[in-house]
């Protein structure tokens, strides 16, 4: 039986997809059977993203074949691949936010259905499956896990055979991941197929029983992720395991950053207001502020780094001094330097070298006191030439423009650049979103030396691995709210997961 | 299949060779089609083709009428280049460029037989605060109420066109002109001193020249001026830097107008001699296209320009000599500016040939 076409309801033969500078798929076969919850692990850039997008027809290869429920079948387009029962849950989501989670649902199906077919099918496959959702809730009020379901919900509705999922937990709390995980086992229990893509060990081992492993776009492995630790997944995955950081014992300094009952109604719709936040950083410390995204971070971070100055005077203060009016040049004079979550467009300037792009934040070392500020190639050549070494940028020189780089090398060059201005304090948003397991240790090594050398150090980061790495101290930031702070020895992901819902009150009271 | 298939593909980086090529391959297909044009309306093609690419660089005296057209155009086109850059879209140099020829003008008419040589001086300074006031309006516009600035220049073109008339037709109109909507004008005093005597090229062009220059420097090698870029092409790694937008729409607009301002009292001072309602030419406009062909670079545009003013000569040309419509200037410009926006296709993408 194990090899007829029946246990089979995927499987792909030598598929390989070649782009001008990278060959992204080279030779790479798969199998899926009924009712399977399969795995495809690998680092950003492995190749991943585009397998899936070859098997829901969005990208065409240029060698291999694909057969699904034996018989040969390449889908024209994402439209044609629905069709015949695959359907794809994207780790962006594309929702109306003004129209109801119905409304949302009944645009991509068939015309005939009615609207209140529609809201009868949510509700039985909702209870079906434990998926609870409010059919006439707007998107807008709705949590990044509830838009998540509604996506999920509208793939479900098309009654796939295969269900793909690209990295579905990274806007998830732990308590969230949980019922995702749910609904996933249960979904498998009736015979869909789910192909389930991540970088994150702990997640597979819990939900997946079969996994292929991709590196530089061939397959290192396929194994049962079950009897497998994360040594080993992460030898297949990076062909080599992850450096142990050294956590020294952080010695205080006298307090650098202070936020004192700082409100902030936003300025635009769908963004969140910031309500009566208040904590401290000293130097010598890294502090982190977990949370989903969307619940404040960016309006809390443009507060912090000058690019917004609405906060009212004395909510931001830098060694004593109020700096809630002042912009990002005049704070970096003060040592406050931060390096944001988009590196393209907003850390760095694409169509700019590396070497110009050290005149975004080191200007005051790099250009003269004169009025019109001479600008001198060959110092801002070697300020990247520095940058470069010092923290092993893979880049074409200094010369290289930014968009060239990998995400995780150029996000290396901007926190070498703004390390190697020896800020007093740092704050860091995402410092390792995107970024290869190397290259995000590397990052993360320097945020602690940086931390050894007295630097008072801010992260913000979904990702609680990291932050329970790194930190010495947490907040956790829900809705516009900031918890209370709680030294990382003493917080467990599931405390921080419950805070990161709004519910540390409770506790508290 | 058994003919081959052209495609295509997108280039890992872009292609420097293109960069430069691109605009040259473009000159090349204007060429061509040209001659097409010619042949079809039954002219010479190599005859047609020498009127607009022979004859105005064929002597010293086709060569300073080149340069009298030129001057202005590049003036115009180095300050929208900064405008564009910094993402700012005034396209309103034209009016940007009366009111410089009308307050460079109002200087030249307060001169008499024995005004010294320095009016010249004033004429030209009055020329860029009339340009920079007239920018300064759309500035502030959208500084204050963030109205749009392409709206806002564009419409400040016919009230410029308009202050213009009523001068010329009022105040301003000459007592002995026989009632013909002029000035009277202006004395031998004011007059841009020329280069070569007898011929009417003037130092305007050595200072368009000049500021293509320090306009270089100013882009590629001042911090102003990078801030200003960064704004254009990347706002949000602009708000980041902490650059503030607000100098950047002021710097740009006032450098902007104070060029075109600039050029329109060269003009009146220099070729024209007085104030008409002709002065308004269409250079403002023709200088977008000058910007862009030249692609917002100093050098570029120096030579963009050169070439606009020959499709501008050989069409007054084209119209005396072969007896073809003077609009066939337009059809040139429209002609390179396609050709130029299809060869740059290449400097992002490679033709793949399939068989």
């Amino acid at each position: 039986m194990d090899e007829t076409a029946s246990t089979r309801r995927l499987e792909l033969r030598h598929v390989t997809k070649r782009y001008p500078s990278v060959v992204a798929n080279d030779d790479v076969s798969l199998c899926v059977a009924p009712g399977e919850i399969h795995a495809v692990l690998g680092e950003n850039g492995a190749g991943k993203s585009t397998l899936m997008k070859v098997i829901y027809g969005a990208v065409k290869p240029d060698a291999g074949e694909m057969l699904f429920d034996g018989v040969p079948f390449l889908a024209k387009n994402p439209r044609d691949a629905r069709a015949h029962g695959i359907a794809m849950v994207f780790q962006h989501f594309s929702l109306f936010e003004t129209l109801s989670v119905a409304e949302n649902i009944w645009l991509g199906l068939d015309k005939s259905i009615s609207l209140n077919q529609v809201r009868e099918s949510i509700a039985s496959t909702a209870q079906k499956y434990g998926l609870p959702l409010e059919a006439d809730r707007p998107v807008h009020t709705l949590s990044v896990g509830e838009r998540q379901r509604v996506e999920i919900m509208r793939s479900l509705l098309t009654q796939p055979k295969l269900l793909i999922l690209d990295e579905p937990t990274s806007v998830l709390t732990p308590q969230a991941v949980e019922k995702l995980f749910d609904t996933l086992k249960q979904l498998a229990a009736s015979g869909c197929s789910i192909l389930y893509i991540s970088h994150k060990l702990d997640e597979i081992r819990a939900l997946c029983t079969n996994c292929t492993v991709l590196r530089g776009g061939k397959v290192t492995g396929m194994v049962d992720p079950r009897k497998e630790s994360n040594a080993s997944l992460s030898r297949l995955m990076i062909g080599a395991e992850p450096p142990q950081l050294q956590h020294r014992e952080a010695s205080l300094g006298e307090i650098a950053l202070s936020v004192k009952k700082l409100s902030l109604k936003s300025e635009a719709m769908f963004c969140t207001d910031l309500l009566d936040i208040s904590f401290d950083v000293r130097a010598g410390e890294i502090v982190g502020i977990a949370g989903v995204s969307g619940n404040g971070q960016q309006e809390l971070l443009a507060a912090l780094s000058g690019e917004s100055t609405r906060a009212p005077r004395g909510s931001v203060l830098l060694f004593g001094n109020d700096i809630a009016a002042k912009n990002p040049q005049a704070r970096r004079a003060g040592g406050l330097y931060f390096v944001p979550e988009e590196r393209l467009g907003r850390g760095a300037v694409p169509v700019h070298s590396l070497a110009m792009n050290g005149l975004l934040t080191r200007a005051s070392d790099l250009v003269g006191s004169s009025w019109l500020k001479w600008i001198t190639p060959k110092q801002n050549a070697s300020l990247a030439g520095e940058v470069i070494s010092r923290f092993n940028v893979k880049a074409g020189g200094h010369d290289a423009v930014a968009k060239s780089l990998s995400g995780g090398n150029l996000q290396k060059y901007i926190v070498g650049r703004e390390i190697s201005a020896k800020p007093k304090v740092l704050i860091v948003s995402q410092p390792t979103w995107g970024v290869d397991v190397g290259a995000a240790a590397q990052i993360r090594g320097e945020l602690l030396k940086l931390r050894d050398e007295g630097c008072a150090v801010l992260v913000v980061s979904e990702e609680l691995d990291e932050l329970f790495e790194l930190c010495d101290r947490m907040h956790v930031v829900a809705k516009g709210r900031l918890s209370p702070s709680i030294a990382t020895r003493d917080a467990s992901v599931e405390l921080i997961g419950e805070w990161m819902s709004g519910l540390w009150e409770k506790q508290n009271a | 299949m058994g003919h081959a298939m052209i495609s295509l593909e997108a280039r890992p980086i872009a292609s420097k060779f293109w960069g430069i090529a691109s605009p040259l391959l473009a000159i090349v297909v204007t060429v061509a089609v040209g001659a097409l044009i010619f042949a079809a309306m039954g002219k010479d093609p190599v005859r047609g083709l020498g009127v607009f690419f022979w004859e105005p660089i064929k002597s010293t005296y086709a060569l300073s009428e080149l340069a009298v057209k030129a001057t202005p155009l590049i003036l115009i086109a180095l300050g929208l280049a900064v405008c564009f850059r910094s993402n700012v879209w005034n396209i309103g140099a034209e009016g940007q460029y009366l009111l410089g020829a009308l307050f460079g003008g109002g200087v030249a008419l307060t001169a008499s037989a024995d005004t010294g040589r320095w009016i010249v001086l004033a004429i030209l300074l009055a020329g860029v605060v009339g340009g920079m006031c007239w920018a300064a309006i759309v500035a502030l516009l959208r500084d204050r109420f963030n109205a749009n600035e392409i709206l806002v220049s564009l419409m400040l073109v016919y009230v410029a066109t308009f202050l213009l008339t009523y001068m010329v037709y009022g105040p301003w109109k000459d007592p002995m002109g026989f009632n013909f909507p002029q000035t009277k004008t202006f004395e031998k005093a004011t007059q841009i001193p020329r280069i070569i005597d007898g011929l009417r090229m003037n130092i305007g062009l050595i200072i368009a020249l000049a500021s293509a220059a320090l306009l270089w420097v100013f882009l590629f090698r001042t911090f102003r001026g990078y801030q200003l870029q960064v704004g254009g092409i990347a706002p949000a790694a602009a708000r980041y830097a902490g650059f503030s937008s607000r100098g950047a729409l002021w710097t740009a607009l006032l450098i902007s107008g104070g060029a075109a301002g600039l050029a329109g009292a060269l003009e009146v001072a220099g070729p024209i001699g007085q104030l008409t309602p002709y002065v308004p030419a269409g250079y403002g406009f023709a200088a977008i296209i000058v910007a862009f062909v030249g692609r917002l670079h100093p050098v570029g545009i120096v030579f963009a320009a050169i070439l606009m003013s020959m499709f501008y000569i050989g069409g007054e040309l084209a119209q005396s000599r072969l007896g073809m419509p003077k609009s066939l200037t337009g059809v040139f410009q429209g002609l390179l500016l396609f050709a130029l926006l299809a060869c740059d296709t290449l400097i992002a993408y490679r033709v793949r040939v399939k068989k």
